[in-house]
């Protein structure tokens, strides 16, 4: 719990130095122009690192993870997709693991329903919870990009009215933008869930560290900062897009009048991607280059070379022989070759050299 | 350095990164413009029912407000924070001063993808030529 609570503080603390350094301090430059470029600069920089690293890592053995029938004799059918043997079939289970995670929808726990008895039974919610919170996430950074876009493409249109249809109004509660977005009720929901999951199951508890609490809290604190700004505090969205289009088109500015709250969601925000390549969020880019998914189990086809195999230096018996037969003779050991033979390549030799190597 | 699938990685990373940084080239380093929504002329109102920094935020919570109070409570007097009453309708107050949708709503809804639902009940105000 060590961990729990140190990324609860730390959280807490990324949301203070933000208030602190606007509010207080006034640095309003820093925090809406110096921080974001440095931050989006550490994202797509590291991320390219990390991705050319694993690029460069050869891969010693293929092992692929196979969840069905390999391929084999004719008469035997062949489960093509969750054991594929060619590129064609490695990229439709890489679509599906990648768009559905079939690997969480086969998320299994152990069970002691029937008494002593131990079973093992299905655990979608690992499942329910991860698809909830990555396409509600993905919808929820597609919308932002009708703030760097001008003019906004008919699509973000569609998809703001489409994920705004529901109405809100809840004046008593300060609560008073009409169109509540979707995407943001479900990643705040979906990444709760996440977080109540680690909490509860015991088991999940133990393994959690604290690089697991943070980035929960981290994009609970992104959530929660970005519904504050829409609903609640509702800050001034038109210069925040004066602001965010400078940051875009590379000539920024920082208008007046900007709430701090906003301030502290985007300085969440930018952390979220300054930590991204550095932690286990870079499973965005770690599913594709991951051997276990993206080899074919065609090992029985073709020989999977090891690339960090060097040629080895061998002395076979029959170089050892070559060196030492005279002083074999001499001493009287057996040799295979005679050293009078003027026609060393006797058939049976040459079949056993092929063995060795 | 060596890759291993360099080419196919490669394609992979290029393209990843042309989505995620189209905004920063689509514009092509040219700024684009901040709306100006236009206000009405000094000689017709010189204030609004609310301060500007207010309305600029929250005339979207003001306007739920209005129409809750007028649809279900009958209630049509709207008393500000200097205690000018006002009678609470889109199309007679508002209206009368912000005459041009385009002008004055649209700039802004526009720029941010917002669609308000006003205008399912209300009639848009006829342009003035």
């Amino acid at each position: 719990m060590i961990g729990f609570l140190f990324s609860a503080v730390a959280v807490l603390i990324l949301c203070g130095i933000a208030v602190a350094g606007v509010w207080a301090l006034d640095l309003k430059v820093l925090f809406g122009v110096i921080i974001p470029y440095a931050a989006i600069i550490t994202f797509f920089a590291g991320l390219v690192y990390r991705v050319l690293d694993w690029a460069r890592s050869p891969v010693p053995f293929a092992i692929p993870t196979t969840c069905g029938q390999e391929k084999s004799l004719s008469w035997i059918k062949p489960n093509k997709v969750d054991n594929p043997t060619t590129s064609g079939w490695v990229i439709l289970r890489m679509a599906f693991e990648v768009l559905t995670f079939r690997s969480l929808f086969r998320n299994m726990k152990l069970d002691y329903r029937e008494g002593p008895k131990i079973r093992y039974s299905s655990e979608k919610f690992l499942w329910l919870f991860a698809i909830m919170f990555h396409y509600a996430f993905l919808v929820v950074l597609i919308r932002h990009a009708r703030f760097f876009l001008e003019p906004i493409p008919g699509a973000l249109v569609v998809l703001e009215h489409l994920d705004g249809f529901m109405e809100v109004n809840l004046p008593f509660l300060g609560l008073g933008l009409p169109a509540m977005q979707l995407s943001g009720l479900l990643l705040l929901g979906g990444v709760s869930l996440l977080l109540l999951r680690r909490i509860v199951i015991p088991q999940v508890r133990y393994i959690t560290l604290a690089s697991d609490w943070f980035p929960l809290f981290l994009i609970i604190g992104i959530a929660l900062t970005g519904a504050l700004t829409r609903y609640v505090v509702r800050v001034d969205v038109v210069s925040i897009k004066e602001m965010a289009m400078g940051l875009a088109t590379f000539h920024p500015v920082v208008p007046d009048g900007i709430s701090v709250w906003f301030y502290v969601h985007l300085f969440l925000v930018c952390v979220l991607f300054a930590y991204f390549p550095f932690s286990k969020l870079m499973h965005l880019g770690g599913v594709f280059l991951s051997p276990t998914r993206n080899l074919p189990n065609n090992t029985r086809e073709r020989r999977h070379i090891n690339p960090w195999n060097y040629p080895v230096k061998t002395h076979d018996y029959h170089e050892y022989e070559d060196d030492f037969r005279e002083k074999m003779i001499e001493a009287g050991l057996p040799v295979e070759k005679e050293m009078s033979e003027p026609e060393p390549e006797a058939p049976v030799a040459e079949g056993a050299e092929e063995e060795d190597k | 350095m060596k890759l291993y699938n360099g080419p196919i990685i490669i394609v992979g990373l290029v393209i990843f990164l042309a989505i995620f940084l189209l905004p920063f080239y689509i514009s092509g380093g040219k700024t684009a413009a901040v709306p100006k929504p236009e206000l009405p002329k000094k000689s017709v109102a010189t204030e609004c029912v609310m301060p500007t920094e207010y309305m600029r935020t929250s005339h979207m919570q003001l306007l739920n407000v209005w129409r809750d109070m007028v649809v279900r409570d009958g209630d049509r007097i709207f008393i500000n924070e200097k205690g000018k009453h006002f009678n609470m309708s889109l199309t007679n107050t508002c209206l009368s001063c912000h005459d041009s949708k385009a002008k004055f709503c649209d700039s802004c809804h526009d720029y941010l993808a917002v669609a308000p639902v006003c205008w399912e009940c209300h009639l848009v105000p006829k342009e003035k030529k």
